[in-house]
């Protein structure tokens, strides 16, 4: 009997820890200044967030259906491994397109200074892998 | 306690996509606009996942399985078109 | 074929796809267990000139380790972001910060910028084109030194280590 609150603890908590870390990670992104900060939130405060709900909807499906179903762990796995490579390839559209960043930023990647690129930005030209 | 922790779970879900409309619609630039998309296709498996606990079934996984499929994809597609102005080459 | 044994180049990738055919159908019926069996040999095959050259791992319990540590690295550090993000006191200091490689085999680069982006407070920006140095945007950054630092303490030579001497 008390495995099972502690079990049921356990899940609610995971549930909880996932939603806090989605609305933090959109929270991020609606409020910081500019496009490379907000690129920080989404990409990994959601992606565990995801990761929490999906541990708990696990772990619910092992206590009721007494078989452990490891099918959500691919989705976890999944988004983990794909969370990197979109916010890598977003950042660098975001250099292409040469998005402002707040002044406070320290550095200046060549990317981004204009007597460099030019006024219009030209196509990437290594090739393929891009 | 699991219908409380499910109901805060879900409010929780739905203000973070409303955040990501917000971000959608206002977005002063084109991967601003992206990024919220693909912080919509994440959260909204993660609404996917609530329902099925919700209702208690495991028929939603396979969608939630195929969103973070296309999403991915589709956020990778759109990126490519903008830096390379093409995206199969 | 040139090779003898060519169609099977790869055999945790498929061993990898058999076990996630699986999972996806959810069954261990011997049908499906052929089918996948099928599947995991046929796709390495077709898709085979699209993989870069993998470097073999050297020492596997060096990666286990790895691994562990990043994950754990991953939760302790999106408790710090999210801090971030939520104290209205915060004092943010974004910084672009150029990165030296010292990893030199592409599948090794990707695993470190991968690492990189999943450990909350940087991300992996741009791959210079000489393939030399990476540029990573942090969120909030006291000391770019010290940065550049950790992250060659704590990914880049066990990386090396483990897929590169």
């Amino acid at each position: 009997m008390t495995l099972y609150v502690i079990l049921e603890g356990v899940i609610a908590f995971f549930l909880v820890a996932g939603g806090i870390f989605a609305f933090i990670g959109s929270l991020g992104m609606a409020h910081l200044r500019d496009f490379y900060m907000r690129l920080h939130g989404p990409t990994k405060a959601t992606t565990l967030g995801i990761g929490c709900t999906l541990a708990a909807s696990m772990l619910y499906f092992w206590v009721t259906e007494g078989k452990p179903d490891i099918q959500e762990m691919l989705i976890t796995l999944f988004l983990f491994i794909t969370a990197p490579v979109s916010a890598h390839l977003l950042a660098k559209t975001g250099l292409h397109q040469q998005l402002k960043y707040v002044k406070k930023t320290s550095g200046s990647p060549h990317e981004l200074r204009r007597e460099e690129v030019g006024e219009k930005p030209v196509p990437h030209p290594d090739k393929g892998h891009g | 306690m699991l219908d409380t922790a499910l109901w805060i779970s879900l409010a929780l879900v739905v203000m973070a996509l409303l955040m990501n409309v917000y971000r959608l619609a206002i977005g002063p630039s084109l991967p601003d606009r992206l990024l919220a998309l693909d912080t919509m296709y994440v959260n909204s498996i993660a609404l996917i996942v609530l329902l099925g606990l919700w209702l208690n079934t495991k028929t939603y996984f396979e969608a939630a399985l195929l969103i973070a499929m296309l999403g991915f994809i589709s956020t990778v597609a759109v990126c490519k078109y903008l830096l390379r102005g093409d995206i199969i080459e | 074929m040139i090779q003898s044994r060519s169609w099977l180049r790869t055999p945790l990738l498929s061993i990898l796809l058999l076990i996630v055919w699986l999972l996806l159908v959810r069954s261990m019926a011997i049908g499906h267990i052929l089918l996948g069996g099928f599947l995991s040999i046929i796709i390495p095959l077709v898709t085979r000139r699209f993989w870069d050259v993998q470097p073999s791992v050297k020492k596997p319990w060096l990666l286990l380790r790895f691994v562990l540590r990043v994950l754990a690295d991953i939760i302790v550090a999106n408790l710090e972001v999210a801090w971030l993000i939520v104290n209205p006191w915060r004092r943010l200091k974004p910084a672009f910060v150029e990165y030296p490689l010292m990893l030199e085999e592409r599948f090794t680069i990707t695993l470190l910028a991968n690492t990189i982006s999943l450990t909350p407070g940087t991300v992996s920006a741009n791959l210079r084109m000489d393939g030399k140095t990476l540029l990573i945007h942090a969120l909030n950054v006291e000391d770019e030194e010290a940065l550049i630092e950790e992250i060659r303490e704590r990914y880049e030579r066990p990386l090396k280590e483990i897929y590169e001497c």
